[in-house]
């Protein structure tokens, strides 16, 4: 198998790129292929002999396979390190736990930035568009690689929860439980909106060049920074930014112009400014409309319970926050009620925090809690 | 962890080995765990507290946040073996509407209902002319959550209205173990402070199958289930 794979020092703690070859294209819900296809992933811990114990990690929009270990490119702790972690939630002394970067990504999973092996250069608009089941078809490529049949836990948030959903519809087979945090069964109309609005910034700015920003040495890094900076809003809970910035001013005394006078402000600029260092603009596009296109439902005769019906033996944990006005508690209701009318075996908690969305990302001692109860039963029930 | 409730025995009794339970307001689900534990059931709580729920999911159980009210409807029909809604019935906004959907939901419903007919509520009406308050329903009428009392007679005229059948019967009185009664007996009413209901929905083409004997033990043999074995017990 033409594979590549690097153990990091430490021990327990591995990953690489792995390289389908061209016999084993990815074959996209458009109608298009994506060939060569590499799935850039870590792995923390080790997989038993019985291979039961496989947890695949999904990431947000924005997120990567630096799930549990410091993100190399910005030298910050892992995404979820609060659940991914020695006497953590999701311990890799228990667990083998796989997060990958979805295709289209940025991190090392094929993606716009990628070389198009028709030309030589990098794909921009000339890759293909893609769906949140081709980043699951892409996933389930590199779990059947690595010689696992059934996954102990398919776990995301936001969009990742999107993916565990897409799991559980595409392949129930492969799961013995799923838990999906913060997310929704569609995309509403607010939240195509607000995508539109950064997709927008990035097309609007001057570097952005039709795409075509790479091969041509610029970034479109003002658009982009807008793009998140707009997100980022949708991220927080109105409760949370108020408490955490109010009014406070960055210096004393207005500056009558139109610098960063109010803290919120400096902290958005920041949040943009950074966001741009890690991120690719094309991605961002591609990704935001990925996310735009998911509606489970629409896959399945309009009817949600119709995506769950042969997922029957999967158990479901359902979590939202009751904050969280991006994916609010009601779309994980209907998730839920659907998993009921399936007659699947679910669990549903809305837990209490005036954090926002990205409360999934912090320390939450119920969502700790709840994570914990949850992994250890099945777990139990798994036989680990 | 709180005292065993009385009824909890009963129910425990009651359920079949290896059943499928949904367990209406199953606050921090002891009842589930105590049936998954001694019947080996497969469980799912509704349970509207986020503490109950943290409760559950940490005990391992499948449980769900929501309302009885409102949530029972978006279960499947006959997705379960059992439901049971013990002592909240009268908490709901709709408990018609509620005990229809148990029975549409699961094949039997086990129904526990605090009854305001018992002797110490009548009497304290009586005697006090206020709203009784007893170790079965403690709370002043202010702050009650029991918004819908019956009496045992009121409860089984819903049955029959509903086209429930009765399989079986049990008084239950503070602590005391539980004394399989006839619902409709005169002295019933007076002197059962709690019931607990097994009920299933009669087939159209069933005979009347209202348990006449009035003061024996209930006997209602269920030619389609394996009915639970019950024995009379020796009173305590």
């Amino acid at each position: 198998m033409d594979a590549s794979t690097e153990t990091v020092a430490g021990g327990e703690t591995g990953g690489g790129t792995w390289k389908f070859p061209a016999n084993k294209p990815l074959r996209l819900e458009s109608g298009a292929t994506l060939s060569p296809l590499e799935v850039a992933y870590k792995t923390y811990g080790r997989l038993n002999e019985a291979k039961t114990n496989a947890v695949l990690i999904c990431h947000a929009l924005t997120g990567d396979q630096h799930a549990g270990s410091v993100n190399p490119v910005t030298g910050r702790p892992g995404w979820w390190d609060s659940v991914i972690g020695p006497g953590l939630p999701l311990d890799p002394e228990r667990y083998f736990i796989i997060a990958t970067n979805v295709v289209g990504g940025c991190m090392g999973s094929t993606g716009p930035a990628s070389t198009n092996p028709k030309t030589g250069q990098p794909y921009g608009l000339a890759f293909p568009v893609i769906t949140i089941a081709d980043m699951v078809r892409a996933q389930a490529m590199l779990i059947e690689a690595l010689g696992i049949d059934t996954l102990f836990a398919v776990v995301g948030g936001s969009m990742g929860g999107m993916q565990v959903l897409q799991w559980a519809a595409d392949y129930p087979q492969k799961l013995f439980s799923a838990v999906c945090v913060a997310a929704a069964p569609r995309h509403s109309a607010q939240n195509i909106a607000f995508h539109e609005v950064g997709r927008q910034a990035i097309m609007a700015d001057p570097d952005w060049r039709g795409g075509a920003y790479e091969s041509q040495g610029v970034r479109p890094e003002k658009g982009l920074a807008v793009a998140r900076m707009a997100a980022h809003i949708t991220y927080l809970s109105e409760p949370a930014l108020q408490r955490k910035f109010g009014r406070e001013l960055q210096r004393d005394g207005l500056s009558w112009g139109f610098d960063a006078d109010f803290q919120v402000e400096s902290y958005l600029r920041h949040q943009g400014t950074s966001f741009v260092d890690r991120f690719d603009a094309n991605s961002y596009l591609y990704i935001t409309r990925a996310l735009d296109y998911f509606d489970l439902a629409a896959q399945h005769g309009g009817v949600l319970a119709q995506a769950f019906q042969t997922a029957r033996a999967v158990r479901f944990c359902v979590l939202s926050f009751s904050s969280d006005w991006l994916y609010p508690t009601a779309e994980s209701r209907d998730i839920v009620r659907a998993l009921n009318a399936a007659g699947c075996r679910a669990s549903f908690a809305e837990i209490e925090t005036d954090k926002g969305h990205d409360a999934f990302f912090l320390d939450e001692p119920q969502l700790d809690a709840t994570l914990r109860g949850f992994f250890a039963s099945t777990a139990q029930a798994r036989g680990l | 962890m709180s005292a065993r409730r009385e009824d909890f025995a009963e129910i425990l009794r009651l359920v079949r080995p290896g059943a499928r339970v949904l367990d209406v307001g199953c606050e921090d689900g002891e009842l589930l765990e105590l049936l998954t534990r001694e019947k080996q059931v497969d469980g799912q709580g509704l349970e509207i507290s986020p503490a109950g729920v943290a409760a559950c999911l940490a005990k391992g159980l499948a449980v769900v946040q929501g309302d009885g009210d409102r949530d029972l409807d978006h279960f499947p029909t006959r997705a379960f073996d059992y439901a049971i809604l013990s002592k909240t019935l009268q908490q709901m906004r709709e408990p018609r509407h509620v005990l229809s959907e148990l029975l549409r939901i699961a094949d039997q419903a086990i129904v526990s209902v605090p009854n305001f007919g018992h002797w110490r509520m009548r009497v304290s009406l009586m005697a006090r002319g206020r709203m009784p308050e007893t170790r079965a329903l403690p709370d002043p009428w202010w702050s009650t959550p029991n918004i819908h009392l019956c009496t045992l007679r009121d409860f089984t005229d819903l049955c029959r209205e509903l086209d429930l059948r009765v399989d079986a019967c049990a008084a239950l009185s503070g602590g005391k173990s539980a004394r399989p009664i006839q619902p409709d007996g005169l002295l019933e009413n007076w002197r059962s402070e709690t019931a607990l209901f097994l009920l299933s929905r009669r087939p159209e083409a069933r005979p009347e199958a209202t348990p006449q004997n009035l003061f024996g033990e209930v006997e209602l043999p269920k030619p389609d289930a394996p009915a639970p074995v019950r024995r009379r017990r020796t009173k305590a």
